[in-house]
């Protein structure tokens, strides 16, 4: 009798500490751990990259011909404190980069690195969040897992441009529509875009999402499939959704 | 206290004199508001007056030659004659350009007397600076003013019977001297002699003030100002540094030493002017802007980049910019730091809840040890500002100088709101939002032609020859348009014909769904960027 007693105080005591937050379980604390080290991603973004954040020593490698969404995966980190560094990237739209979020005082520009531009983006590597490298070829298996692993152990985030072998992910855009241009009138307003992402582990099985951009942070809504149409749900609509979800 | 005090006559003639090389020996006049101010004594003689006006003066004196007045100008001119004066005593207070006091006690007991000294600083003031002065000493500055106006000494004890038969206009306070002459008041003694209260009562502070002035009671301590501190530090090498290896090295001990000197006097530098001189006399100085405090690593960092592009001649800074000379004949046997924009140095404190500024910090030694892989304009951050292109409006600025904007006009804070702030000028014309994602350095050349296959042109007028319906870049097959917008002129600063551009600009969307910004400048197409 009294060993049951006993038991009972213990579990509740047990109960107690687990309220008061003194223990955890391995998996949530694991968790808990893995956002701490883990950089912010636009809501739009999320549901691609797998747990929902950009981990801290990862390597995420964005196909070319994407610079929009590369500045839209740098906007949320950038914006919340996060150092961003792009080596080999002279053509890059900088306008376009601070209307993304980007804070651009944050962000440091290498445009003509040269033949070191491995050496460059390792030192960047050390110190500063996101380093985006745009290799001039072809990359060497051994430069690239150098690289990997380099921001594996500091800490950063590696986002080369291009194919890179050892990716833990790889953001593509494929097809993309842009909206408000007419014949002689109007301008470029957005574009809707599908990206697919792929890669290993939590990623095998390949992603995709239908995005706005450049404008990934103001929430238009997503964007639905109705038979081969694509519709719009108002920014309205989806805030009642959320909140009807909410409830 | 005892005050000596050197006034320079007429100074603002003598300083109108020195810098814009009027003869002060003829007659010149020196005007405010069309009114004489000052004149030499040649127009004195002419019968020319302070307070006259231009073509008064003029008619007395055909020949008087007439300088606007400039506080500015004689005040820089003064500054000379006050470094000559500290030259022989220290603790000079500047009473304004033209008149200087100091303390008499110091030098007439290294001079061996007053008048000793006077003369001395007279003379040396002469010397140095070509310009004539007179020296009184009295008890207080007032006193001591009109002790040099006489060129006298008043003995100790005797200001109060000196300035006794004085006008009462001495006091340079007109509104109470005329009261006061009203009030049958002519001289310093008979003001002297009401009783303090009743002018404090009847005439206010200032003249309460200006009585016992005329007392002889100035006891008013001397406001001395002090010398700046000698900050720069000089480095002299004997053999000359020949190769950039020995330079770096001079470069480190001469930046830890001024950074020591900077340390010393509790100030930090903002911007660094580094000189180097060759046996055979070139020179070469060049100012570095910093952004935020240089330290003793910074400091040695930028004459090693200095002096590595001057050296080797083809240095990556000097090739970029074009700014350093050719490689100099000989070594260099001498350098100099000047510390420029000192700012009193505060200390560096940390966040208190850790991390604050650690990022920053950690980012800031990445991007120096880039710098020093690469050189220092390999790294860059943008700035910013205000322009209607999309390149026009970004600056790169090397990492670690300054950070300011071409234009005005770019809010960095809300970007999508040019001309948001009201101090911020607008920028019409400019090109809309959402902007390219890549902006080609250089424009790549393309043709876009209409539905019949002629290149599409554009008059004066903005009257296109048809619309556009495909486009070839380079040497790719064509592609057909979807989309367009345009044409949008923009025909900027016509004025400066170096920096003039005219041209019309395309928004087009192509069938492959790309997306361009397209320009047309004298006939030529050319894709200025890309929406990807």
């Amino acid at each position: 009798m009294a060993t049951v007693v006993a038991e009972g105080e213990r579990v509740v005591r047990l109960a107690e500490i687990r309220a008061a937050g003194l223990v955890r379980h391995a998996s949530e604390h694991g968790d808990r751990d893995s956002v701490e080290r883990s950089l912010p991603v636009a809501a739009g973004l999320r549901p691609l990259i797998p747990g929902g954040h950009l981990r801290r020593g990862s390597t995420v490698a964005v196909a070319p011909g994407s610079t929009s969404l590369l500045l839209a995966l740098l906007a949320e980190a950038s914006a919340a404190g996060s150092w961003c560094a792009v080596v080999g990237l002279p053509h890059l739209g900088l306008v376009a980069a601070a209307e993304a979020g980007v804070a651009v005082n944050r962000l440091a520009l290498v445009p003509n690195p040269g033949p070191e531009w491995a050496s460059v983006t390792a030192a960047l590597l050390d110190g500063v969040d996101i380093v985006v490298a745009v290799p001039p070829g072809p990359v060497a298996p051994q430069v690239s897992a150098r690289l990997t692993a380099r921001a594996r152990q500091r800490g950063g985030v590696l986002v080369p441009i291009g194919g890179w072998p050892g990716a833990d992910l790889t953001l593509e855009l494929v097809g993309g529509a842009w909206h408000g241009l007419g014949q002689g009138r109007g301008r470029l307003r957005r574009r809707e875009v599908e990206v697919v992402a792929h890669g290993r582990g939590a990623a095998t099985r390949a992603r995709r999402a239908h995005l706005w951009l450049p404008d990934v942070r103001v929430d238009l809504g997503p964007v639905r499939v109705v038979g081969d149409q694509l519709t719009l749900i108002g920014p309205s609509t989806a805030k009642r959704e959320r909140e009807v979800g909410a409830a | 206290m005892r005050t000596l005090l050197l006034w320079c006559p007429d100074w603002p003639v003598i300083a109108a004199g020195i810098t814009e090389g009027v003869s002060v020996h003829g007659p010149v006049a020196v005007l405010y508001a069309n009114r004489v101010l000052v004149c030499s004594p040649a127009a004195r003689a002419e019968g020319v007056r302070r307070g006259l006006r231009k073509r008064e003066a003029q008619g007395r004196c055909p020949h008087l030659v007439v300088v606007e007045h400039d506080p500015g100008r004689d005040a820089r001119v003064f500054e000379p004659v006050v470094a000559a004066v500290e030259e022989l005593a220290p603790g000079v207070e500047v009473i304004r350009p033209g008149a200087c006091a100091l303390g008499s006690r110091g030098p007439s007991s290294y001079y061996g007397g007053e008048a000793q000294a006077a003369e001395r600083i007279v003379e040396h003031i002469a010397l140095t600076c070509a310009v004539e002065a007179q020296a009184g000493v009295a008890d207080g500055v007032f006193a001591a003013l009109l002790a040099a106006r006489m060129g006298r000494i008043v003995p100790p004890g005797q200001t109060p019977s000196f300035l006794s038969a004085m006008d009462v206009e001495t006091l340079d306070r007109p509104d109470l001297t005329d009261l006061l002459r009203r009030l049958g008041v002519r001289t310093l003694a008979d003001f002297a002699a009401l009783p303090a209260a009743d002018v404090l009562g009847r005439f206010g502070f200032d003249a309460a003030y200006a009585h016992r002035l005329a007392a002889g009671a100035d006891e008013r301590p001397l406001a001395v100002r002090r010398p700046p501190p000698d900050l720069e530090v000089t480095g002299g090498y004997d053999p000359a540094l020949e190769r950039v290896d020995m330079a770096a090295f001079a470069a480190k001990a001469l930046a830890e030493r001024l950074h020591e000197r900077l340390a010393g006097h509790g100030l930090a530098a903002t911007r660094l002017a580094i000189e180097a001189h060759t046996e055979a006399g070139e020179e070469l100085h060049r100012v570095w802007r910093h952004d935020g405090l240089l330290d003793a690593a910074a400091i040695a960092d930028r004459v090693r980049w200095q002096l590595d592009g001057w050296l080797t001649g083809t240095g990556r800074a000097g090739a970029l910019t074009g700014r350093l000379p050719a490689r100099p004949t000989a070594g260099i046997d001498r350098l100099r730091l000047i510390p420029d924009g000192v700012v009193r140095h505060a200390g560096m404190q940390a966040g208190l809840w850790g991390e604050i500024g650690v990022a920053d910090e950690r980012a800031h030694r990445a991007l120096v040890r880039v710098q020093g892989l690469l050189g220092p304009e390999s790294v860059f951050t943008a700035v910013l500002g205000g322009g209607r292109d999309y390149a026009d409006r970004v600056r790169l600025v090397p990492w670690g100088d300054e950070r300011s904007p071409k234009r005005p006009g770019g809010d960095e804070r809300s970007p999508k709101r040019p001309g948001g702030n009201p101090a911020q000028p607008p920028w019409p014309g400019q090109l809309p939002a959402p902007a390219p994602a890549t902006v080609l350095t250089e424009p790549a050349p393309m043709t876009v032609c209409t539905a019949d296959g002629a290149t599409l042109a554009v008059d004066a007028r903005l009257t296109m020859t048809g619309s556009p319906a495909s486009v070839r870049i380079g040497r790719e097959p064509p592609v057909r348009v979807t989309a367009w917008a345009g044409p949008w002129p923009a025909d900027e600063r016509w004025w400066a014909p170096d920096e003039a551009s005219r041209l019309v600009r395309f928004q087009l969307c192509l069938a492959d769904g790309t997306a361009l910004l397209a320009a047309l400048r004298e006939e030529l197409w050319t894709v200025e960027a890309i929406y990807d």
